[in-house]
């Protein structure tokens, strides 16, 4: 019992003593004494002691399954324990270490002596060449050929003539076109006022370029397809390459005129950098920067209403690059 | 012998570093609250690697098809790539993942902000000049970098904003005159959207490449600093060219700076574990066919999408050979402009002003009115171009129609910058002209104080 009485008195004493630390006997210090603070000592000492704290609380929650808010807690805890230990570093910094503010010269500027030392030992270790420049040549023969051979490996990576590529999309005369899930689109199934995305039939492929369509309906009277485009719509349902001319992202907002006549024309519009295409017009840039206009797929209606496709489309579908105008995208 | 003597002895007589420790021990820091910015970003960066190192092991690197079957319920059952799944696992079922992706994804942003002040620091106080000219291209180096490594940061995760953010890139890549296309095709290994062999590149040089590259330059960045010693503002008549006076590293500085890394660090899981930063699970997997209104780049990007979404829509054709791709001019012919500004600009004040000396004394940037102003037509070209970025968002939250906005930033963005540049230069001459009279009036005021002091001195003798 005593033994436990002593334990916890010199412990006590170990955590209320400030020990005074004796001077060092020569007075040459290198770092100045200024004397104790005792309640910066106090906070940095409380500060740290609270981080650590805070690092086993972050412990805690982790193991707590299922809380509410686990991820806030667990941020609270570190970002806690990192806060409260820069603020008894910080505080250790200002009020308990001495701030010294010394003196001392720059590097020199510039070093002439060793720079012409360094450029005579390379001059001076040559001497025994006689016919310096064919070395030299040899020197760069080496170097290009080695470089060479080391990047040609990274030729695998990919072609890099293969520009029909670029030019292939699954359109065929006659395909169906499909929606999301694989069930045919039929010409009833597409109204005014709204837009639909369709797929060819039996396509694994979505995600290739040239896949996916917008579809929209608008009334035949309004239709002001240019020459080479006329008779591409089915009864005044238009076919679009999804991707946008400009940066590749889809086509995803139909601006519609709800309250006509004195709002915009219908426009499809590209949500990334808002290049708007005019479907009345076969797809016109009408604003933004897209440099081409929406390339067209020809539709037709079959017997039993469905709709398919007649042939390709009428350009190359997606961004400009520098054969995009070449040939068109008809396989 | 004391503990700590025989710690150095041991340290010594291994590696022989004494005389090198005592010199790194006493390097002096140059005081100001400006040259913290740098090390802000130095530390962003450790938390970078610390959480990054962390996701790598959960991050799958692959674009093939799966099916979700988590516990996050919208999703449930959609079709999506190995890769968006890992990275909604991580911040649905492991645990503190998502308190890691968060900090890292906040770390980047604090990352790249303290280059570009820090940057704007060295600029504006003409700390770039002799003999640090190559601590500030290899500094820009590391911007341009910093810029692409966050980029593809965002873009493996391959949720709906990041797989759009990508097209858009590949598009701006295959715009590039004459080669775009091949080089494209070579990258991506065939045109994309559509392609998976580009994941496994991707994440390469994310985790591995780009930081190496990084560290690398990072690591020559502070030796060159340090073999040149910092520089500093002229508070102190001792302060000079020749004379550095600063803090010691140790001990003043040493617990200053290691505060900072706790204050950086701390701050960025208390972001991370408190403010939500791009929650992947709400924008849905990425489809070639799929888009969504309302997507925005992270800020530091936001200065292409501006750029891009301001040129009006036109190639540059020669017959039907495509010269120069609309996507081009803002999102590759831009930023080549503001890279090759900065990277040029210590040459061209070189030849503008013949000044060729050693500085190690910083400018205010009052001091060089020339600099400040084309500083700050830089800037205000940049943000303003950030700004139009957004309209979008304007038009959405104050119903201001997007065409006009577009218009108007075309003209605004060209000649409103010169006429801020014009601002600063003529606030840079009335701040200098400003100052004689400014000394003028301390310097009677301080007669004026002795005056008084003498004559009550003489008063009280008497």
């Amino acid at each position: 019992m005593s033994r436990a009485k002593d334990i916890l008195l010199s412990g006590l004493v170990l955590v209320a003593s400030r020990g005074r630390r004796k001077p060092r006997k020569d007075a040459a210090r290198i770092v100045p004494d200024a004397g104790p603070n005792p309640g910066a000592e106090t906070a940095a000492i409380l500060l740290l002691f609270l981080s650590g704290l805070c690092g086993v609380a972050f412990v805690v929650v982790y193991a707590l399954d299922r809380i509410p808010h686990q991820t806030q807690f667990l941020g609270l805890a570190i970002g806690g324990a990192f806060v409260l230990l820069a603020a008894a570093l910080i505080t250790t910094g200002l009020k308990l270490i001495v701030t010294e503010e010394l003196a001392d010269e720059y590097p020199p500027n510039e070093h002439p002596h060793e720079q012409q030392l360094i450029a005579d030992v390379v001059e001076e270790s040559g001497s025994r060449l006689t016919r310096a420049r064919l070395f030299k040549l040899g020197l760069a023969a080496a170097g290009g050929g080695v470089a060479a051979a080391a990047l040609t490996p990274a030729v695998s990576f990919g072609p890099f003539l293969r520009i029909k590529y670029f030019f292939g999309t699954p359109w065929r005369p006659g395909r169906r076109l499909v929606d999301e899930n694989g069930r045919p689109w039929k010409a009833s199934d597409i109204e005014e006022q709204d837009f639909y995305t369709a797929f060819p039939e039996n396509d694994p492929d979505r995600e290739a370029l040239g896949a996916a369509l917008v579809l929209v309906r608008l009334p035949k009277a309004s239709l002001r397809l240019p020459a080479e485009l006329r008779g591409y719509d089915a009864d005044g349902i238009l076919a679009f390459s999804k991707i946008c001319t400009h940066a590749g992202c889809a086509i995803s907002l139909y601006r519609t005129p709800k309250f006509a006549p004195d709002s915009p024309k219908p426009a499809l519009v590209c949500p990334c950098h808002y290049s708007t295409f005019d479907p009345a017009k076969g797809g016109r840039v009408i604003f933004g920067p897209a440099p081409r206009p929406l390339p067209m797929l020809p539709l037709s209606i079959d017997k039993q209403g469905y709709l398919r496709a007649r042939h390709n489309f009428d350009e190359a579908i997606g961004p400009s690059w520098w054969g995009v105008r070449n040939r068109s995208a008809n396989p | 012998m004391t503990m700590t003597r025989k710690v150095v002895r041991f340290v010594d007589q291994r590696s022989g570093s004494a005389p090198l420790l005592r010199k790194i021990a006493r390097y002096l820091f140059p005081d100001h609250w400006s040259f913290l910015l740098g090390e802000v970003a130095l530390y962003a960066f450790m938390v970078l690697v610390a959480t990054g190192i962390y996701l790598t092991f959960f991050f799958v690197d692959s674009t093939k098809d799966t099916v979700y079957h988590g516990p996050y319920a919208p999703l449930q059952g959609q079709h999506m790539t190995e890769a968006y799944k890992s990275v909604v696992d991580i911040s649905m079922t492991v645990k503190a993942g998502l308190l890691i992706r968060q900090t890292h994804h906040w770390a980047a942003n604090v990352f790249v902000a303290a280059i570009i002040l820090h940057l704007m620091r060295v600029f504006f106080t003409g700390a770039f000049r002799k003999p640090r000219g190559l601590t500030w291209m290899v500094g820009v180096t590391m911007l341009m970098l910093t810029l692409l490594e966050a980029y593809m940061g965002y873009s493996l995760v391959d949720d709906l904003l990041s797989g759009m953010g990508l097209v858009i890139g590949y598009s701006v890549g295959m715009s590039i005159p004459f080669i775009g296309a091949n080089l494209m095709e070579w990258l991506f290994k065939g045109p994309y959207p559509g392609q998976h062999a580009f994941w496994p590149r991707m994440y390469i040089l994310h985790v591995l490449l780009f930081p190496i590259l990084i560290a690398v330059l990072l690591s020559v960045h502070l030796l060159l600093v340090a073999m040149r010693h910092h520089t500093q503002f002229r508070k102190k008549r001792s302060q000079s060219n020749h004379t550095i006076v600063g803090v010691p590293m140790y001990p003043g500085q040493t617990p200053r700076s290691l505060g900072l890394l706790c204050a950086v660090v701390g701050v960025l899981f208390l972001l991370g574990g408190l403010v939500q930063i791009n929650p992947i699970w709400l924008w849905g997997p990425y489809h070639t066919y799929l888009s969504t209104n309302g997507a925005q780049p992270d800020w530091y990007l936001g200065w292409l999408i501006g750029a891009l979404r301001l040129v009006p829509g036109f190639d540059v054709v020669i017959g039907n050979y495509t010269l120069i791709p609309n996507p081009f001019w803002g999102g590759a012919l831009y930023p080549m402009f503001v890279f090759g500004f900065l990277y040029f600009w210590p040459w061209f004040e070189r030849r503008l002003t013949g000044d060729h000396a050693f500085h190690n004394l910083l400018e205010r940037p009052r001091d060089n009115p020339l600099r400040t102003a084309v500083g700050v037509w830089m800037v205000t070209w940049v943000l303003l171009v950030l700004i139009a970025g957004s309209s979008d968002r304007v038009y959405v939250l104050f119903d201001i129609p997007y065409v006009p906005q577009i218009w108007f930033y075309r003209f605004f963005n060209l000649f409103f910058p010169i006429v801020a540049g014009f601002g600063a230069w003529w606030v840079c001459r009335e701040l200098q002209k400003g100052e004689p009279v400014e000394e003028d009036r301390e310097l009677a005021e301080a007669q004026a104080r002795l005056a008084a002091w003498s004559s009550r001195r003489q008063s009280s003798e008497t």
